[in-house]
């Protein structure tokens, strides 16, 4: 990792922490999905760092193009301006508990990191082979895509159907129903 | 370990945490919601961390097929909170009782 490529990293993940935490505490939604999408940016940075450009590309175009977009439009349709919400939570201490929780769980993952050997350099060596090199090749991901992974890729196609079928339904105006709203 | 794969990893743990906290502290299911993304992109970045570490390409294709999964979910979720609203007018997802099956 040279000095550019740490600059670019460490200011990537800084980006992608102040959207997260943005994204928690932003009281209005449409803070909350701007921050998200901050982080989005962040993380195709990191992606396109780790040798995985498609990914970077499609991290843009699906998650900041399309699924972000798709937030925003239920955000606007639904939300009114100056909306007050009166949120009862059936556990008063909630937010307390929430934080605990999400203290404890970080430590656990950074620890089972840790401990199994995240830090450790001397498996740097092993690993350095000839593969490397066409990790960021476009053509290798396809060429795997259709030959080792072709079964879950079709699936994929199938789950999309389904989700397709089943978010018309869902959110289909009932016919019989039509007076009441 | 390269550092950047491990840095990449402790980050991918810090913002799964902060998706968790999102789901658990926020009442509004909008926010719910993204912190549900931001738990499925943490484990996209911990997979193509991994591929980078082991100069393989499978974890980029689970990543791939990750996105695809998260496309799904948010069109079907989404779908449900814009009934919900338009049924309640306003969502609170402890108010939303209803929802027995």
């Amino acid at each position: 990792m040279n000095l550019i490529e740490a600059l670019v990293f460490y200011a990537a993940v800084a980006l992608a922490l102040a959207g997260a935490v943005g994204m928690v505490s932003a009281r209005n939604p449409v803070h909350s999905a701007l921050f998200l999408i901050a982080n989005f940016f962040a993380l195709a940075v990191i992606f396109l760092l780790l040798s995985a450009p498609v990914l970077a590309a499609l991290q843009i175009l699906v998650y900041a193009g399309a699924i972000m977009v798709l937030f925003l439009f239920v955000v606007f349709f639904f939300v009114q301006p100056g909306q007050k919400h009166e949120y009862v939570h059936s556990l008063p201490v909630q937010s307390f508990l929430a934080g605990v929780l999400v203290l404890v769980l970080v430590v656990v993952l950074v620890a089972g990191l840790y401990f199994g050997g995240v830090f450790a350099a001397e498996e740097q060596i092993r690993y350095l082979g000839a593969a490397r090199a066409d990790l960021a090749d476009p053509q290798q991901l396809g060429r795997t895509l259709f030959s080792r992974y072709l079964l879950p890729f079709e699936l994929t196609s199938l789950l999309l159907l389904a989700a397709m079928l089943g978010a018309v339904v869902l959110a289909r105006r009932d016919r019989g129903k039509e007076g009441r709203s | 370990m390269e550092l950047m794969v491990s840095h990449s990893l402790v980050l991918s743990a810090v913002l799964f945490t902060i998706g968790v906290l999102a789901v658990l502290a926020r009442r509004n299911p909008l926010v719910m919601f993204m912190g549900i993304e931001l738990m499925l992109n943490a484990a996209n970045l911990a997979f193509i961390a991994f591929a980078r570490h082991l100069g393989e390409l499978d974890g980029q294709v689970y990543a791939l097929v990750f996105m695809a999964v998260a496309a799904a979910e948010v069109a079907v979720g989404l779908a449900i909170i814009v009934s919900v609203y338009r049924y309640r007018r306003d969502v609170d997802v402890d108010a939303v009782s209803q929802l027995r099956g």
